[in-house]
């Protein structure tokens, strides 16, 4: 009975840590992957101790400037479709409008269509109208797709919101730039900057559509593929490493900062 | 607070008219509040009411018509150029704004002088002082209505339209809060224009009750006036039970007008209606309505005999329905009766003169459908 009973109050704890330990290995594998010397040219196997992955990042230079590259693009990205996106969003949800269902059908189209396909008809687009390949045609491509999952995000957050707030925003005296500037703006924002995350990602992380198009620029996905041939240097788990536990600083910040803002409300 | 404004001014609506397509929310409404009154709006959904105080507020433009503030035509002034505000239905608190930040978010824009006295001085009034940082989910509703009631009258308007403001508060709160803003309005003066669709509500908070329906105002006047003198069947009925009888003018007794109702006699005062012969409708509201054991003497002078039919008890009295010889139901407020066999009486002049040629159901029930 008492067995029973611990196992009863134990089995969500026990599946719990099986989870959060299955989700948290691969990560763990690649930190620690990055401290190694590999025996050979894949780094694969643990052989021993290293420091000098990192204290040597850009020992093969295309590394760095791969990643510079996708950091660059990325940002880039970020910054054009969500401003673009947010536009569209706003149109599709606020106003009624003669062609509002086909730009609806537009924006989601890229969202249904495989990254092949689309990347493909990208590259026969640019090459028809004579675009040369390269950090552009990248860009533009990443773009398209991207726009989609803001104009996703961004909807559902102005779909919940009340537009008797704006009401109200005019009701007390506040013009309609005053209205979104105090009221719209700071309403929506939690989904626009969950849409500027969520394109980052996609567009640092993006190979198939940008493969197509990148002519001969090489982004970090792209760096990666191409080495996994040869063998991936510990360097790569280096800038892997750092990415995670940058994203994990900006975490604690974000949630020490909600904290902090808590505790003066209270 | 409201000193250092120049004085309040009367609203006018002038020919008032609001269509949606083929339908006319507001028909022709032509209507004068005056500065400093409480007023009311009274009406069943749909009949205008809230599409009238959009179109003062300036959310909602009319198809045509005026509406004047004093002297001054703001029929087409955008809502943040008019000296008034309203305190929305569910409140539309800003919920990434502090309840100081919501009730100072008028004066700011205006970039007003001494804002952190006066939001001080709001919060006081409306005893939300302790709850300044806080936002407004974290408020019960009766706090939240307060702050959306501070977050309009801190600008000093001409005018404050509440929009049925206390539907989402349970019957008690409800209560309380209608004396709150009773007391609100005398204290700062300013002109509030109400809508509901409680006919309880208005006649506690109102000094003057505008009844709407579809989209035209039915009767206006005082809640005394309407109440116990509703001009039409649709304002009897709306703002509490009646009883009507039809019959026909038998001839005019002293200052009173006999009416023969199938095979008794009842009485209207002369001065009631312009109707001196042929059909007459009048009514009389239950409480007004006396009843004693059958036989028995001392009832006012409209006199009338029947069985009881039902009891209901509702707390401060019962009610009774009683069906009369020739079939009719009256229902009456009452203390506790025994028999069956009752008289009913009441006096002339309670009864009310309605037009006989108007549907006598209108209003009976719509007012209970929200």
């Amino acid at each position: 009975m008492k067995i029973i009973k611990l196992m009863r109050e134990k089995t969500l704890q026990v599946f719990s840590v099986l989870v959060i330990v299955y989700l948290m290995l691969p990560l763990a594998v690649i930190i620690l992957l990055s401290f190694n010397k590999p025996k050979g040219r894949q780094n694969t196997s643990w052989n021993e101790f290293s420091t000098d992955a990192w204290t040597n990042i850009c020992r093969d230079q295309t590394i760095c400037s791969a990643f510079a590259t996708s950091i660059k693009i990325g940002l880039l990205v970020t910054l054009i479709s969500t401003i673009i996106g947010t536009m569209i969003s706003f149109a599709l949800i606020r106003h009624r409008y003669k062609g509002r269902g086909s730009t609806s059908l537009m924006v989601f189209l890229p969202l249904a269509t495989p990254e092949v396909i689309l990347g493909a008809s990208l590259l026969a687009l640019f090459l028809n109208i004579f675009i040369p390949l390269g950090f552009w045609t990248i860009l533009l491509a990443q773009i398209t797709f991207t726009i989609s999952f803001v104009v996703v995000v961004v909807n559902a957050r102005l779909a919940g919101m009340d537009s008797r707030l704006e009401q109200a925003a005019m009701d007390l005296y506040a013009t309609p730039l005053q209205t979104f500037r105090y009221v719209t703006f700071p309403i929506a924002l939690p989904g626009i900057m969950a849409a500027a995350l969520l394109s980052f990602s996609l567009s640092f992380d993006d190979y198939i559509v940008t493969v197509f198009n990148s002519g001969r620029v090489v982004t970090f996905p792209i760096y990666i593929w191409s080495a996994a041939q040869r063998g991936i240097p510990p360097q790569v788990n280096v800038l892997a490493s750092i990415m995670f536990l940058g994203s994990l600083l900006l975490v604690l910040i974000a949630s020490l900062i909600i904290k902090r803002r808590k505790a003066i409300q209270v | 607070m409201a000193s250092n404004r120049p004085k309040v001014e009367d609203l006018h609506l002038v020919n008032l008219t609001k269509s949606f397509g083929d339908f006319k929310a507001v028909d022709n409404l032509t209507l004068t509040i005056p500065a400093g009154s409480f007023f009311a709006l009274l009406g069943p959904s749909g009949c205008g009411k809230t599409t009238t105080l959009r179109m003062v507020a300036g959310l909602e433009e009319p198809t045509s018509g005026q509406i004047k503030l004093g002297q001054d035509d703001i029929t087409n002034l955008p809502p943040y150029k008019r000296w008034v505000n309203t305190v929305f239905q569910s409140y539309a608190l800003f919920p990434h704004l502090t309840i100081y930040e919501n009730v100072a978010f008028g004066l700011r824009r205006q970039k007003a002088k001494d804002i952190d006295n006066q939001v001080k001085a709001m919060l006081e009034l409306v005893e939300l002082t302790t709850q300044a940082q806080k936002k407004p989910q974290q408020l019960s509703g009766g706090q939240q209505q307060r702050v959306a009631v501070a977050r309009a009258l801190i600008n000093e308007p001409d005018v404050l339209l509440l929009d049925e403001p206390l539907g989402a508060l349970d019957l008690k709160l409800r209560r309380q809060m209608q004396l709150e803003l009773k007391r609100i309005q005398t204290e700062v003066g300013i002109t509030f224009v109400h809508v509901t669709h409680d006919q309880e509500e208005a006649m506690t908070m109102a000094d003057t009750i505008a009844v709407m329906n579809e989209g035209k105002i039915e009767q206006m006047g005082s809640p005394i006036q309407i109440y116990e003198h509703p001009k039409t069947a649709f304002v009897a009925n709306f703002l509490g039970q009646t009883n009507l009888f039809e019959g026909t003018v038998a001839g005019i007794e002293g200052d009173e007008l006999a009416v023969k109702v199938k095979d008794v006699t009842l009485y209207v005062p002369l001065s009631s209606t312009e109707i001196r012969s042929g059909r007459i409708v009048f009514g009389v509201r239950p409480e007004k309505v006396k009843i004693v054991d059958q036989g028995k003497t001392g009832l006012p002078k409209n006199q009338i005999s029947g069985s009881i039919k039902l009891t209901a008890f509702v707390g401060v009295s019962t009610q009774y329905e009683v069906i009369t010889n020739w079939g009719q139901e009256i229902s009456a407020f009452e203390q506790n009766i025994d028999p069956s066999a009752v008289s009913l009486g009441w006096e002339p002049r309670h009864s009310f003169v309605l037009d006989p040629d108007q549907d006598l159901t209108a209003g009976l029930d719509t007012s209970w459908d929200e």
